[in-house]
C-alpha cells in the first residue's frame, strides 16, 4: 500500500513526465489549444503508456535479458509501441466509435511521442526507478502502475496548460512573445508550482 | 550553382529554419539537457551523427522504400544509428552516456530527425541529404551549447565544468528555469528575424520604387536646407 501511495505521488507530482522530466512536450505545446482536445490525447498518452509498460517490460526482463539481446531494446521497443498502437487504434475504432472519435485522432501521433518510449526506457532501468520513485525492488505491477500514473501526471499538465493557453490566447502580448515563447514562459510558471510537491515526503 | 546551393542549405539548418529555435522541434532533449554546455554540446553532436548518417542512408534508399511503409522504414534505420551511437559512446565516455540519460535512446523520437528524413532526405540526392543533415545538425548543436551555457553560467558559475564564481541563480538549473530561458531565446530569435525581415522588405521596396521618399533621407535632407 505504501509503495502504491508513492507511485502516486511521485509520479503524478513529484517527477511529473512533462515539467520536471521534460517527455512528451511536442504533445504539450502542439495539442494543448483547447481543454477537450488536450484531454483527448492526456487519456490517449495514458492508455498507450500503461499498455507499453505491460508489454516492453515482460519482453526486457524474460526475452531479452536471458538471451543476452539488451542492445535491441530501442529497436524492439519502437516496434511494439507502433504495432501496439495501431492494434488500439482498430480495436476502438471497431468497438467503441464515441471513444474513438474523442481520442482515436490522437493515437498515430502517440508513435513518436517521447513519453512512450521513454516510460518503456524507465521501467527497466533500476537506477533511475530509484532516483524516481525510491523503489527498489522493481516488477511488472510497480512498471504498470508507473506507465499509468506518469499518464496521469501527463494528462494533468496538458489540461492545465490548456486552460491557461485559452487565457493567454486573449492577451495581447509582444509579437516577438506570440506562440511558443509565451507558452514556454507559462509552462515555466506551472513548472515552478510543480516544484512545490518536492516538499512531500513519505514514511 | 553548386556553392550557391549549399550555402542556402548551410544558412537555412543553422539560422532561417534553426531546428530548435525557429521550428521549435526536439524540444525535449532541447530542454532536459541544456543544464550545462558540456552536455548540450555532447547531444548535439550525438544528433549530428545520426542525422547525417541516416539522411545519407535514406536518400540512398529513396527509390527503393516503398512509399507506403516509408515512415517504418525510417523510424528502423535512426533505431540503428541511435544503437549503434549507444554502445559507442558506453563503452568510450561512459560519463557523457550516463549524464544523457533516457535522452539517448529517445533520440530515435527526436522529431527533428525524422522531421528532416521526411522533408528532406526522401526527396533530395545523397551529397544534398548529407549536408542538410549536417548542418541542421549544427544548427541544433549550437543552440543547445548557447542554452546551456547560459544555463550554466548563470544557474552553476562555471562555464563547460570550469568554476567561475560563486554566484548562483538556482532557479536556471531547474525545469521551470529550463523553460523560461528557452522561452525568452525564442522570442529574442524572433524578434531578430522580424527585424532582419523588415529591413530587406524595405531594401526591396526603395530598390523597386527608387523616387519614393525615404523617411532617413528625408531628415539629412531637411537639415541641409537649414
Amino acid at each position: 500500500m505504501g509503495n502504491f501511495l508513492m507511485i502516486i505521488i511521485m509520479a503524478v507530482f513529484v517527477n511529473n513526465f512533462i515539467l520536471v522530466q521534460f517527455l512528451g512536450i511536442c504533445p504539450f505545446l502542439g495539442v494543448s489549444k483547447q481543454t477537450g482536445n488536450a484531454l483527448g490525447m492526456g487519456l490517449a498518452v495514458t492508455l498507450v503508456m500503461t499498455m507499453t509498460c505491460l508489454i516492453t517490460y515482460p519482453i526486457y526482463q524474460f526475452i531479452l535479458v536471458p538471451l543476452g539481446l539488451q542492445y535491441l531494446e530501442i529497436i524492439v521497443f519502437i516496434f511494439v509501441i507502433a504495432s501496439l498502437v495501431q492494434m488500439i487504434e482498430k480495436f476502438i475504432k471497431k468497438f467503441s466509435p464515441s471513444l474513438y472519435n474523442a481520442m482515436g485522432v490522437y493515437l498515430p501521433l502517440i508513435t513518436t511521442n517521447c513519453a512512450v518510449l521513454g516510460v518503456a526506457e524507465l521501467v527497466i532501468d533500476k537506477a533511475q526507478m530509484l532516483s524516481l520513485l525510491g523503489i527498489e525492488s522493481m516488477n511488472i505491477g510497480v512498471a504498470v502502475g508507473y506507465g499509468f500514473f506518469a499518464g496521469v501526471g501527463f494528462t494533468l499538465a496538458i489540461v492545465l496548460m490548456s486552460g491557461l493557453r485559452q487565457k493567454i490566447d486573449k492577451l495581447d502580448v509582444a509579437p516577438a512573445l506570440k506562440g511558443f515563447p509565451i507558452t514556454m514562459i507559462a509552462a515555466s510558471f506551472m513548472a515552478m508550482a510543480f516544484y512545490i510537491f518536492n516538499m512531500i515526503s513519505i514514511g | 550553382m553548386k556553392g550557391n546551393k549549399f550555402k542556402g542549405i548551410a544558412v537555412d539548418g543553422l539560422l532561417r529554419n534553426n531546428p530548435t529555435l525557429r521550428l521549435v522541434l526536439g524540444t525535449c532533449p532541447t530542454l532536459a539537457l541544456s543544464t550545462t554546455a558540456m552536455n548540450g554540446i555532447g547531444m548535439g553532436l550525438a544528433v549530428t551523427f545520426i542525422l547525417i548518417c541516416s539522411n545519407t542512408l535514406i536518400s540512398l534508399l529513396r527509390k527503393v522504400i516503398p512509399n507506403a511503409v516509408r515512415i517504418p522504414s525510417f523510424v528502423l534505420i535512426i533505431a540503428t544509428f541511435v544503437t549503434v551511437v549507444r554502445m559507442v559512446m558506453e563503452k568510450f565516455i561512459p560519463d557523457l552516456y550516463d549524464s544523457l540519460g533516457v535522452y539517448l535512446p529517445l533520440i530515435v523520437v527526436n522529431c527533428v530527425i525524422l522531421g528532416r528524413a521526411e522533408a528532406f532526405a526522401s526527396k533530395n540526392p545523397v551529397l544534398d541529404s548529407a549536408a542538410d543533415g549536417l548542418f541542421t545538425g549544427l544548427g541544433f548543436t549550437w543552440a543547445l551549447t548557447l542554452l546551456g551555457v547560459i544555463r550554466e553560467v548563470l544557474g552553476s558559475g562555471s562555464i563547460f565544468g570550469v568554476e567561475l564564481w560563486s554566484f548562483r541563480i538556482e532557479f536556471f538549473t531547474s525545469a521551470a528555469g529550463a523553460f523560461f530561458t528557452y522561452g525568452v531565446m525564442i522570442a529574442l530569435f524572433n524578434a531578430l528575424f522580424a527585424k532582419i525581415d523588415n529591413v530587406k522588405k524595405r531594401k526591396e521596396f526603395y530598390a523597386a520604387y527608387p523616387d519614393a521618399i525615404q523617411p532617413e533621407k528625408l531628415e539629412t535632407k531637411t537639415e541641409e536646407v537649414k
